[in-house]
């Protein structure tokens, strides 16, 4: 049988979702949690994994609620999590511009611009939470860009009308992670929590069905270490390194996610990938890793290319006439602002047409020329000047003269582990926050919902949620000797023996990128049947000539960064092939997976609504055998399904 | 282009070091330094040899992990800018440069180019916060900052907690690290209750953690990759004097 006859389960179920109006939903679900005593909280061991905004700030409020909390991150520092990588914004429903604006709007920007792949409850309690997030990153001293007035100011970003995003220049992710650090940190010196850097979580302990701990790596002495609690919570953020090339710190991976799935927690949408339009193109095989241009400069830049195939003049002597605006052109009223998998697709196609520009002709132009003249390029600086600094560094052309080039790359992954309303996945006590679940975004997520998903998972869903499991359920103790624990300990270090015994001839990083060249081939902006089939051929075999053939030098009993890059590279391999398989049974094009097979007459995603409504959350049942589907139906009763419109 | 690279190799963190010339013949003046080490690194894995360690995380100058002194500078001789960020445009073809760990007292080296820079995290918690617990936020327009603080705020907020002022400074002084999260929370009307307990516990956490101490040399905001200007020390100083001489810090 081959992976790709997999068979379809049981239902998968939501059972925390309240049902009844909308707009109570969340309101009933905290009456309905059972709460911990106070002065039980102290007696109760959380394991936070990773320490961007979801596991920051869930660590940090599980401290404060009194809880006994272990955090670990990879980093050499918490505050150095991928979230701080994030510059455009956040949103927030707080309607400070009298423009319209509103839970309600913000809740069906959502799950339109999901394009209805997401659960309703859950996105209208992220809308409802956006407005709480603004007050606490103020209360914290988060400096957010302010009017003259001393209010705070807000811009628009994609797929949106309204001006919601909040932001502190083009750093917001870093000024509210810093905001989150350090109300870990103040619980650090508390006592609460408990800080373990530069560790790397590598298998999940399951003990009687429920998650009771993990394994960790010390990335510096190599030590295997057992941290044993009450419930585990991953944020390990998301997963697309898998294509090597990516907008995502070189460190991110999705070993955690991946062992947790290994041991039972399903899987959902892992083919929902988001591609960002407005990143700086690849300039060689060196290439490590790509660097993303905020969405933000759509809102003051024009994008292009020449109308005529083969014009290889300069930007600046191709009269406006000659110029292919064609997001304003197709899509006239939300223009260069439509939302992400719109026009990263729309860079494809004229790029397919031969019309892209700079030496690979894989880029667009992003021209900043008519802004500069309307508002004078003072204000432009003001705007942008970090990020305009930081395309003349890489590119060492300057924005202010030559127009930016831009390509689309791999940025963010709505998929993740599946979790109910509360945020537990299916192994009971394990519950996954941030980018790492898979539950709010549906198959495209808008810009600026990333920074308050994590923040709204992590401030104040999860500390609620979490403590229904601890007070519902008498958890038996767990030893250091019970079986499941010492079998755990035991993969981790028979893997880590395994990798390091093997060595071949290939470097590591040299199967990351042929994976990575097959995935952006074949489950990348278009997919294909016979692509993702060819996908499925290769990436098998590319997993056993890894574990033939890679050379790890070193030893385990040290820092040694080609063994931890190892291991994340060993569970993409297998990742890839889920992917794969995932983008391959949706036969309907939807928000950033589009099937080639499935577009309107004009070129759109074609959802197929009638047989796809659903998150599609597998099952493993071991390496590279076929996985089992479980189907969530989604419901939509406040917004219904339509061609999403943005013309 | 071509590239003599001398690097400073150390098993862990009781072996003595030496600096180790590799060359790398195939350079490309597009890469960011980073890759030009990736490149060094699959040859020397290759070859049989163990590629150099060094931290890095997300290569867009925003996450303060890379940390290593090239030819002399933190970061390297590119103003304002990370060494991840740095490229090889900037060296000229057979070029000699020479890379090193970060070094300070207070940061240990660990392997090779990978130090110890834990102690920052000591001094953010010594009082590097304001104290809100989640929910207990009043609405946020409650509160106006006047666009001048909140400008002030933010260019000190930018610290991306790299180390290169501790170690750029000849006294290994973490000064501009300090007043930088000082001058941050200072600026806010909601960093004004714990004003004068945190920069006293913060020094103190400093100053035990093996920082050396200021004596102005101003090599540390030239240093600098995200520029946070020198006079966040003379806030230090200023809000340290009032604290303690002043009176302000009200023993608890």
């Amino acid at each position: 049988m081959s992976y790709s006859d997999y068979s379809v389960g049981a239902p998968v179920v939501d059972k925390a979702a309240p049902d009844g109006p909308i707009e109570t939903r969340w309101e009933r679900r905290k009456f309905g949690v059972k709460l911990v005593n106070p002065a039980n909280k102290r007696k109760v061991k959380i394991i936070v994994v990773g320490t961007g905004l979801a596991g920051g700030a869930a660590a940090a409020t599980l401290g404060e609620a009194g809880y006994q909390v272990t955090s670990f991150c990879y980093q050499d520092s918490p505050r150095r999590a991928h979230s701080i990588a994030a510059q455009g914004g956040i949103n927030a429903a707080k309607n400070y511009r009298n423009d319209g604006d509103s839970v309600y709007r913000l809740f069906y920007d959502t799950v339109k611009g999901g394009d209805f792949r997401a659960r309703e409850s859950n996105v209208h309690r992220l809308a409802e939470i956006s407005r709480q997030i603004i007050d606490q990153c103020v209360a914290q001293g988060v400096p957010f860009a302010r009017e003259y007035g001393g209010l705070l100011d807000t811009r628009s970003f994609g797929g949106v009308q309204v001006s919601r995003t909040f932001y502190a220049r083009g750093q917001t992710g870093q000024q509210l992670l810093l905001g989150a650090y350090q109300a870990l940190e103040r619980q650090v010196n508390a006592g609460t929590v408990t800080m373990y850097p530069r560790h790397e979580m590598l298998e999940l302990v399951v003990v009687e069905g429920r998650a009771r701990g993990v394994v960790v790596r010390d990335m510096v002495t190599g030590e295997i270490e057992t941290h044993l609690a009450d419930a585990v919570v991953l944020a390990t953020g998301g997963y697309g390194n898998v294509f090597y090339l990516s907008t995502n710190a070189k460190g991110c991976n999705v070993t955690a996610a991946w062992r947790a799935h290994r041991k039972g927690a399903l899987f959902a949408n892992p083919c929902f990938t988001q591609i960002h339009p407005t990143c700086i193109p690849v300039s060689g095989d060196h290439q490590s890793k790509l660097t993303l241009m905020s969405e933000s400069l759509r809102n003051d830049g024009r994008v292009w290319v020449p109308k005529q195939i083969g014009d290889t003049r300069d930007p600046r002597e191709i009269p406006h006439e000659e110029r292919d605006y064609f997001l304003e052109r197709k899509y006239p009223s939300f223009g260069n602002l439509v939302p992400r998998d719109i026009a990263s697709r729309a860079a494809k196609e004229v790029c397919d047409e031969k019309r892209g520009v700079g030496p690979s002709g894989l880029g667009v132009y992003l021209d900043f020329d008519d802004a500069i003249q309307r508002l004078g390029r003072k204000a432009v600086e003001a705007k942008y000047g970090n990020l305009f600094e930081m395309y003349e560094r890489i590119t060492g052309e300057n924005p202010y003269e030559v127009p930016m080039r831009i390509f689309p790359a791999v940025h963010y992954t709505m998929g993740g582990l599946w979790v109910d309303y509360d945020l537990q996945s299916t192994i009971p006590g394990l519950y996954v926050a941030g980018e790492a679940n898979f539950s709010d975004h549906g198959a495209n997520r808008l810009g600026a919902s990333a920074l308050m998903q994590g923040l709204s998972d992590g401030y104040f869903v999860l500390p609620v949620t979490i403590g229904d499991y601890l007070a519902s359920n008498k958890l038996p103790e767990v030893t250091p000797d019970a079986p499941e624990v010492v079998e755990a300990e035991k993969a981790v270090r028979d893997r880590i023996e395994t990798l390091l015994s093997i060595n071949g001839t290939r470097t590591v990083d040299s199967f990351h990128r042929e994976l990575g060249h097959i995935m952006w081939d074949y489950c990348g902006m278009e997919r294909t049947e016979d692509g993702l089939r060819k996908a499925l051929e290769l990436i098998p075999e590319l997993r056993r000539e890894f574990w033939n053939n890679v050379k790890i030098p070193g030893t385990g009993a040290e820092l040694n960064q080609s063994l931890e890059k190892a291991g994340r590279v060993a569970d993409f391999l297998e990742l890839g092939e889920l992917m794969c398989l995932d983008a391959l049974h949706r036969r309907e094009s939807c928000g950033g997976h589009f099937r080639g097979e499935s577009q309107t007459e004009d070129g759109e995603a074609q959802r197929d609504d009638e047989n796809f409504s659903y998150a599609a959350a597998w099952e493993y049942t071991g390496r590279g055998s076929a996985p089992v589907l479980h189907k969530e139906e989604l419901l939509f009763e406040y917004v219904h399904p339509t061609q999403r419109s943005y013309k | 282009m071509k590239v003599n690279l001398r690097v400073w190799r150390q098993r862990d963190a009781v072996d003595k070091g030496r600096m180790v010339s590799y060359v790398v013949e195939d350079a490309s003046e597009d890469m960011s330094f980073l890759e030009l080490l990736d490149v060094l690194n699959e040859k020397l894995i290759l070859s049989g040899d163990e590629p150099v360690a060094f931290d890095h995380d997300c290569r867009e100058g925003i996450c303060g992990s890379c940390s290593m002194v090239v030819d002399g500078h933190p970061h390297g001789p590119e103003k304002a800018t990370t060494v991840c960020q740095l490229h090889m445009r900037k060296f000229s073809d057979g070029a000699t440069i020479t890379v090193e760990p970060f070094r300070a007292g207070a940061f240990p080296v660990i392997k090779d180019l990978v130090v110890d820079r834990g102690a920052f995290d000591k001094i953010i918690q010594a009082g590097g916060y304001i104290s809100a617990n989640t929910g207990s936020a009043p609405e946020a327009h409650s509160t106006p900052v006047p666009k001048s603080n909140a400008d002030r705020s933010f260019a000190a907020a930018n610290c991306i907690g790299c180390g290169a002022c501790v170690a750029a400074c000849p006294n290994g002084s973490a000064s501009l690290f300090l007043g930088a999260k000082l001058t941050h929370l200072g600026e806010m009307p909601q960093g004004q209750p714990e004003r004068w307990e945190r920069v006293v516990n913060m020094v103190e956490t400093h100053d035990d953690a093996g920082f050396g101490g200021c004596t102005n040399t101003g090599a540390c905001a030239t240093a600098c990759p995200k520029e946070i200007p020198l006079d966040v020390i003379s806030q230090l100083n200023h809000d340290y004097l009032k604290a303690t001489v002043g009176g302000r810090r009200k023993k608890a």
